[in-house]
């Protein structure tokens, strides 16, 4: 695989059993991610996006087909390799931020770090870091049912970057936030995209996301059904 | 490490359901350790009474004596004659004599057992100089519950009736000169003790005895035709009454332990039920399920750790001031045919607490880790939407 390739996706499938027979949820798939790529996969409900991200982000596996993440088959991974996979290459923001409720933010952001085995020092560096870059710094002691919805989704920002993946994916990230927070959200993640060189891969239909992306993939019906570059500066250069 | 540290944080974020369970958790533990301990400090009085008053070190029997078997005492003595002598001259061992005897409080006929002992034995508790106090009478020494059954205090005169070795009735009248108060009853109930030189002259007995009790310095040897009984022999019952006890008291543990454990096994299942989307980020976020499942299971077991803490705080004052002022036993309990005191001290041994310890916190864990497996079979992408599965 090309070193600038950091998802690559052959035929696709992806079924799910129903009652006595089965729904296809995927089909047919194949496709391309680069590094530092700001993507979105987008869709009517039902289309299959959650479904191709889940696969992405090894939550799921594919039916048939073949995916490669980081180098990585997803087909042949053991749950611990998976989970390996995750831990230390990719990043999740959900759209109901899926806090955990008993931690403060630090907590929740150094519950990443925890698990690849940091020293304290390092953690408390690391953290103050992305609470730097999300703004948030005065409610490192705050429990995320003291915060408002934007402030909850920007530690879960902070959560999946602090580890520096080299993938985040975000399941409709701004689905729960009104437009003002919704254009801040993805502002910070296009500044830390920029910044860090990190891949984002988004399944949204909000229109307020879609003007910050580079690249937008239609899914219809569980198949691509468009696959078209924004014309940024940025990507005109790349063409 | 990190399970733990999870799990903790986790437990104590979660508040009131935490410390509800904690609290039942740690009730069953503080009662385990109080009735444990009052059981043990019952069985070690009962072993220390019974050995001080009534067994000694060791007892040697005349072969046809049989404590079950009243009718066997007229063929159950021999002559104190040759080692058995010289052994009780040396204070070792102390003869007992024993025979069948009536007495007549307040009219009414009453069998009894007229024990003969050495006023100046010293090796069980007995307070039996009293016997030496020089009356017109046969001096005679009872318990509590002989007195109390008789209805016989200190200083009244007895007629009591007993056969000789002939099988002829004779009768005296017998002094009480003391009422000593003892917990093993089967020195007391129904039985008087008079100067052994005076019941072996009156049963025609010379130099005779039953059996001997034998002290600290007594090494067992052959002693014909007298029979050796240890020491774990002649305590075997109070072992087996104890022994039943804690069966008894084993049950009560395991309602209470069940009612703390089925808390523990309840909040278990709700928070794998519950908290499946909390389940679902930890899988994104990189733990393995063996991973979630371990923190789970911590986090129920932790609830043990907590209920000893807690257990140990409100407990142990509790059972300190149990153990120094004792438990007040009621007389009726004298009618279990074991030694009992008024007041029983339990002992809290460190085996004792380490083996509660023990059994909570691995129950606990078990509980906690039953429900928690579902957690392997749960698929990720439903546990991140929260869905009963």
């Amino acid at each position: 695989m090309d070193d600038s390739v950091i998802i690559k996706i052959e035929r696709l499938a992806k079924r799910f059993p129903v009652g006595t027979g089965e729904f296809t949820a995927l089909h047919n798939i194949s496709l391309t991610f680069q590094k530092g790529e700001f993507t979105g996969l987008v869709g009517p409900s039902g289309s299959g996006k959650t479904t191709l991200l889940n696969i992405i982000g090894t939550l799921d596996y594919p039916s048939e087909g073949e995916v490669e993440v980081v180098g990585r088959s997803v087909k042949g991974l053991t749950h611990k390799q998976a989970a390996y996979l995750r831990n230390y290459n990719i990043g999740f923001i959900f759209q109901t931020y899926n806090l955990l409720q008993v931690y403060t933010v630090f907590e929740n952001i150094e519950f990443a770090l925890l698990l690849q085995n940091h020293t304290a020092a390092q953690r408390k560096k690391a953290v103050m870091e992305a609470l730097d870059w999300v703004g948030l710094t005065d409610k490192f002691n705050s429990k995320p049912s003291q915060l408002s919805g934007g402030e909850c989704q920007r530690v879960a920002i902070a959560r999946a970057m602090v580890k520096r993946p080299l993938l985040v994916l975000a399941d409709e990230p701004s689905a729960n936030l009104d437009a003002k927070n919704s254009h801040n959200i993805v502002q910070m993640m296009k500044r830390l995209n920029k910044e860090l060189n990190t891949t984002f891969i988004f399944a949204t239909h909000d229109e307020k996301v879609m003007h910050y992306l580079d690249r937008i993939i239609t899914l219809r019906d569980g198949a691509v059904d468009e696959d078209r570059l924004i014309l940024t500066r940025e990507n005109q250069l790349l063409c | 490490m990190l399970a733990f540290k999870l799990a903790f944080r986790n437990l104590l974020g979660a508040g009131l359901r935490t410390w509800l369970n904690v609290t039942v958790l740690s009730i069953a533990f503080v009662v385990i350790v109080f009735y444990s301990g009052m059981l043990d400090g019952w069985n070690r009085q009962a072993l220390t009474d019974t050995k001080n008053w009534e067994v000694g070190f060791g007892q040697l029997w005349h072969p046809n004596y049989d404590p079950f078997d009243p009718f066997c005492l007229q063929d159950a003595h021999a002559p104190i004659t040759g080692k058995t002598k010289a052994l009780a001259e040396l204070g070792q061992i102390t003869p007992i004599l024993i025979t069948q005897a009536t007495i007549y409080p307040q009219g009414r006929m009453q069998n009894i057992f007229l024990k003969g002992i050495d006023p100046n034995q010293k090796i069980i508790q007995l307070p039996t100089s009293e016997l030496n106090n020089k009356t017109d009478e046969v001096p005679a020494i009872i318990g509590k519950r002989m007195a109390e059954e008789a209805k016989i205090k200190q200083g009244d005169r007895l007629l009591v009736r007993w056969r000789d070795k002939n099988g002829t009735f004779d009768t005296r009248e017998v002094k009480i000169v003391s009422v000593f108060n003892c917990n093993v009853q089967s020195v007391d109930n129904k039985q008087i003790w008079i100067p052994l030189k005076t019941l072996q002259q009156i049963t025609g007995l010379e130099n005779e005895a039953t059996l001997f009790i034998a002290g600290s310095a007594f090494k067992n040897q052959t002693l014909t035709p007298w029979q050796f009984k240890e020491l774990k022999y002649l305590l075997r019952e109070i072992d087996e009454i104890i022994q039943t006890k804690k069966v008894g008291a084993g049950v009560i543990y395991g309602l209470l332990l069940s009612i703390a454990l089925l808390a523990i096994f309840d909040t278990q299942v709700l928070s794998v039920f519950r908290r499946q989307k909390e389940i679902g980020t930890y899988i994104a976020l990189g733990m393995t399920r063996a991973q979630v499942v371990a923190i789970f299971t911590i986090e129920g077991s932790a609830h043990s750790l907590l209920a000893i803490l807690l257990g140990t705080l409100w407990g142990s004052p509790l059972l300190w001031h149990l153990q120094n002022s004792g438990i007040p036993m009621p007389k009726s309990v004298d009618s279990m045919g074991v030694s009992i005191s008024e007041n029983i001290f339990p002992v809290y041994s460190m085996g004792l607490i380490l083996s509660t310890v023990l059994l909570v916190i691995i129950s606990a864990t078990i509980v906690s880790y039953f429900p928690t497996r579902k957690i392997t079979k749960l698929r990720p992408t439903d546990a991140l939407k929260g869905k009963i599965q």
